[in-house]
């Protein structure tokens, strides 16, 4: 009758579990779109990455002797899962969805402690190795969107047979499915000054209206299920928005002197997966920097450093690099962005 | 600052939550009194600060307001029985308290008569024109309200005669009333507030003559508008009285409902801007602050003669029939109360003494009421939580957002649980209020203010622990120090006794030799050099001994080393 338990006892509003899930209802709309744009690919790399993460995650909490239900049931692994799988391209092999969800969850999440302990975003630090180990097929595998007619000849049935058993109908060769991502094309022509801004546009195979094309609305699916997030109160404004301003701003800056070399920065935010990365993957709480003013800095880092490694670095997209990048600095700005604690430094004019 | 910045803006406290209040289950209706039970057990310790010394002994006969705990040092109050009986034990008995460790209680077995001891008020009921509140000095109702036992009513517990006491001599500018009450569930400063306005605005004139305040505040949540029109009537009602006593009207002003707006901190930064320094006391900023129910209590000291005796309290939570409030007498069971109001005993899953925020579970329902019962919750399964297993952090930072001291508690929560004593003190720990906002945010269901109060108390111990270190240490030191003199001043006797000795042995060798006593020139310049290195060590004795005696002191130095030995003392 007695229940020894201290105080708070009202209800607690939210779990880990609930949050997850709120999460990946979140994704929803961002998925659906991909599938439409991308393909079904899309789709079976969720799949394959959930089963592989969830099978890794069991066997390493059973190795470590933690509960395995208690954490299954906290549905990290899942997002996490996801979170990766909408990083691969869609025509992703299963190997490569393995090794990813392998790298995310025993290496970057369970060997560093699991759940809470993990310094670095684990479906980015997977990415990141992928994109590293097998270049070729991380960059390649891109399904044409929908509005080049790109995927629209690969069945459901025929984009498993390719992705596990590397097998395209006998009318169809890869370079008909796949197209170069306009990140990519950006990447290797504009910028290397191969081509001009008003050039690729006139092919009609890289701009939409906002972005890339293509990516733009899944892109604005993702700003829809982000600003639910934000709405909801289980992400806070300061990554997202920070993050967003300083791309914006920055691209502006440098957008601004040679507008046929430099993408505008509606290109740069609603191109490959800024969105994604801005709401769903920056605001990764267990990496992220902690306080206001940590967060800030944090998100404006990532925004500045996507901007830097996709005009001056070797990669096309730059979201794992740069969260990553940031992650190693969020010891250093959660200890210098300490709030000021209720009567401690004053201001003299207060007294 | 003028009154008029504080009338026109509200401030506000960082963090803090929105909770369901479920007020409504007990802030209708009036306040029932409870019945006189059998059996009071009263407390011999209900507040901050030394226990109270029993005045009466086993087999008297007490009236209803006489003393039986004397109060010990100045910062205690005294208890008094609270109603009339005969004592029939004096022993330790289970209180509720959050150590749930006994305490020696005064037992009273009532005689149902309920027969008031002598009261005497300060100023009679029938003086309409409210004189005699010009005649009362400031002394005189401190050393009422001392008299009465009246402490921190909101749950501090603090004895008021010695707040007050301070507050008068500090320059206190402000006094602020704190009636946000913003705990849910509880409504018993809504309920005597609803009932009493009179009292109350009486009792905040005879605590505003104490301190000199200029300005007075009445902080109310803005969820109790019954509450504040009451007091707002009250406060015109005695527009004269206050005109006349005051330079400034007494304002009510009403705060946004948000928890823990009720906090001193929270309502002083919500109501002034102002913050009150850490490690410091709200007075440090010329700030009073006093619980609503305290005021009401002193005015039952002063205009009735009355001691505490009695108080009110919430009776509420799903399991109970009838929630309410009940003015009680102090010492009455829970369990009486609780039968008062109704329970089902099937339906009970939680009894909890205070808010479902900061109270805490009660060990047995077979304890008395105290002058800290502000509220009994018997919740019916499922209406709190049972929480779930902790799981690890996740740093989402909710912990943070929701502090309304801006402490960063998820980091204080990694220190805690690395025992990095030192590190948690630099997270500043000790400005915690351990009002569970974090706790309550927590997705991970970890009891971080329970993590808190475990750091706190271990810190705690620690430094008693260095402390009692330092003193051995101390003491050590001391003693070696006394035994190298001693061994020093032998020494040096030892030696005086040698010269000596060897002086008179040369003084009768050269008689011997000399025999006529004219000296030789050779011994008269031996005798010479021994004179002068004797001269020599004489002096440098003296000056060592000067060095550490005392004896050449004036009376001011004397008076000082007197005054550090005793300090010195009293420490050990």
């Amino acid at each position: 009758m007695f229940v020894a338990q201290s105080s708070p006892f009202l209800k607690p509003e939210l779990s880990v579990s609930k949050m997850m899930l709120v999460v990946l209802l979140a994704l929803i709309p961002g998925i659906i779109t991909s599938v439409w744009v991308f393909g079904f690919g899309v789709l079976v790399n969720i799949v394959l990455a959930i089963t592989f993460s969830l099978l890794f995650e069991a066997v390493m909490l059973y190795l470590r002797k933690r509960p395995i239900k208690v954490y299954l049931r906290d549905n990290s692994a899942i997002l996490t899962a996801v979170l990766l799988a909408l990083a691969l391209p869609p025509l992703a092999p299963w190997w490569l969805t393995l090794v990813g969800s392998f790298f995310a969850i025993v290496i970057a999440k369970q060997l560093y402690g699991g759940l809470g302990y993990n310094p670095f975003n684990p479906a980015m630090a997977a990415y990141a190795i992928l994109l590293v180990s097998f270049p070729a097929e991380m960059t390649t595998l891109w399904t044409a969107p929908v509005m080049l007619g790109g995927h629209e000849s690969l069945s459901l049935l025929q984009t498993l047979n390719y992705q596990l058993f590397n097998q395209l109908p006998d009318t169809l060769t890869l370079d008909a499915v796949s197209y170069a991502t306009p990140l990519g094309v950006v990447r290797t022509s504009v910028i290397n000054g191969l081509a001009s801004i008003s050039e690729i546009k006139s092919t009609g195979h890289t701009f939409g209206m906002l972005g890339g094309i293509g990516t733009e609305w899944v892109s604005l699916a993702f700003l829809a299920g982000g600003l639910f997030l934000l709405k909801k109160g289980v992400i806070q404004w300061y990554i997202p928005v920070s993050m967003l301003a300083t791309m914006g701003f920055v691209s502006l800056l440098f957008g601004s002197f040679e507008l046929d070399s430099n993408p505008s920065p509606l290109f740069h935010l609603f191109s490959g997966a800024t969105m994604l990365g801005a709401f769903f993957i920056a605001t990764d709480p267990v990496t992220a920097a902690t306080t206001p003013k940590g967060q800030i800095i944090y998100g404006a880092g990532i925004g500045l450093l996507i901007y830097i490694i996709r005009t001056w670095g070797g990669y096309p997209d730059a979201i794992a690099f740069s969260v990553l990048i940031m992650n190693m600095c969020v010891p250093l700005l959660d200890y210098y962005t300490q709030p000021r604690v209720y009567g401690h430094n004053i201001d003299k004019e207060q007294q | 600052m003028s009154i008029s910045t504080h009338i026109q803006r509200l401030w506000s406290f960082p963090g803090g939550l929105k909770l369901d209040g479920r007020k409504q289950l007990s802030n209708e209706g009036p306040i029932e009194s409870a019945e006189i039970p059998r059996l009071l057990e009263i407390s011999l310790s209900q507040h901050i600060g030394h226990p109270t010394e029993a005045v009466v002994k086993v087999g008297d006969n007490v009236k209803k307001g006489q003393l039986i705990g004397h109060a010990e040092g100045t910062v205690s109050a005294p208890v008094h029985a609270s109603s009339s009986g005969t004592v029939t034990a004096i022993e330790e008995r289970l209180v509720p308290h959050p150590s749930g460790l006994p305490a020696l209680c005064v037992i009273i077995e009532t005689d149902g008569y309920d027969r008031w001891d002598n009261c005497t008020p300060l100023i009679s009921l029938d003086d309409p024109q409210h004189k005699n509140l010009h005649a009362l000095s400031a002394e005189q109702i401190t050393d009422k309200v001392a008299e009465a036992g009246i402490v921190g009513l909101g749950g501090a517990l603090y004895p008021s005669a010695a707040k007050l006491e301070t507050a008068r001599k500090k320059a206190t500018d402000t006094l602020i009333i704190n009636a946000a009450e913003c705990e849910p569930y509880i409504t018993c400063d809504d309920a005597l507030m609803h009932n009493r306005p009179e009292e109350i605005i009486l009792g905040i004139l005879l605590i505003k003559k104490i301190v000199g305040a200029r300005y007075c505040l009445i902080g109310i949540e803005d969820n109790k508008p019954e509450a504040f029109k009451a007091l707002s009537d009250a406060i015109a009602g005695y527009e004269r009285a206050i005109h006349e006593h005051c330079e400034q009207t007494i304002e009510i002003i009403q705060v946004p409902t948000r928890y823990p707006a009720g906090g001193e901190k929270q309502l002083i930064q919500v109501l002034t801007g102002k913050e009150v320094p850490t490690q410091g006391l709200p007075m440090d900023i010329g700030i009073i602050c006093h619980n609503i129910t305290t005021a009401a209590t002193v005015y039952q000291a002063v205009y009735r003669g009355e001691p505490l005796v009695s108080r009110i309290v919430t009776i509420t939570g799903g399991a109970i029939k009838k929630p309410q409030n009940m003015e009680v007498a102090i010492g009455t069971s829970i369990r009486e109360i609780m039968d008062q109001a109704g329970w089902d005993k099937n339906k009970v899953d939680k009894i909890i003494m205070g808010g479902p925020m900061m109270g805490f579970a009660l060990p047995s329902i077979d304890v008395p009421v105290t002058k800290a019962t502000n509220c009994i919750l018997v919740s019916e399964p499922g209406e709190l939580a049972t929480p779930p297993p902790a799981m690890p952090c996740i740093r989402c930072s909710r912990c943070a957002d929701s502090c309304p001291m801006s402490l960063l508690p998820q980091q204080m929560y990694w220190y805690a649980k690395a025992r990095d004593l030192e590190k948690i003190h630099d997270y500043n720990i000790f400005d915690c209020i351990e009002c569970g906002c974090c706790s309550y945010v927590c997705p991970s269901n970890i009891p971080l203010v329970q993590y808190f109060r475990y750091a706190k108390n271990e810190i705690w111990d620690d430094e008693r622990e260095r402390n009692k270190a330092n003193l051995a240490r101390e003491r050590h030191e001391f003693r070696q120090e006394r035994l190298e003199k001693m061994k020093k001043a032998r020494e040096e006797a030892a030696r005086l006794r040698k010269e000596k000795l060897a002086k008179k042995k040369a003084e009768e060798k050269q008689k011997a030799a000399g025999g006529d006593g004219e000296k030789s020139p050779a011994s008269s310049h031996a005798d010479l050099i021994q004179e002068a290195i004797a001269r020599s060590k004489a002096k440098k004795a003296q000056q060592q001994a000067q060095k550490r005696n005392t004896e050449n002191l004036t009376e001011a130095q004397q008076r000082q080393v007197d005054e550090a030995e005793q300090r010195r003392r009293g420490k050990h």
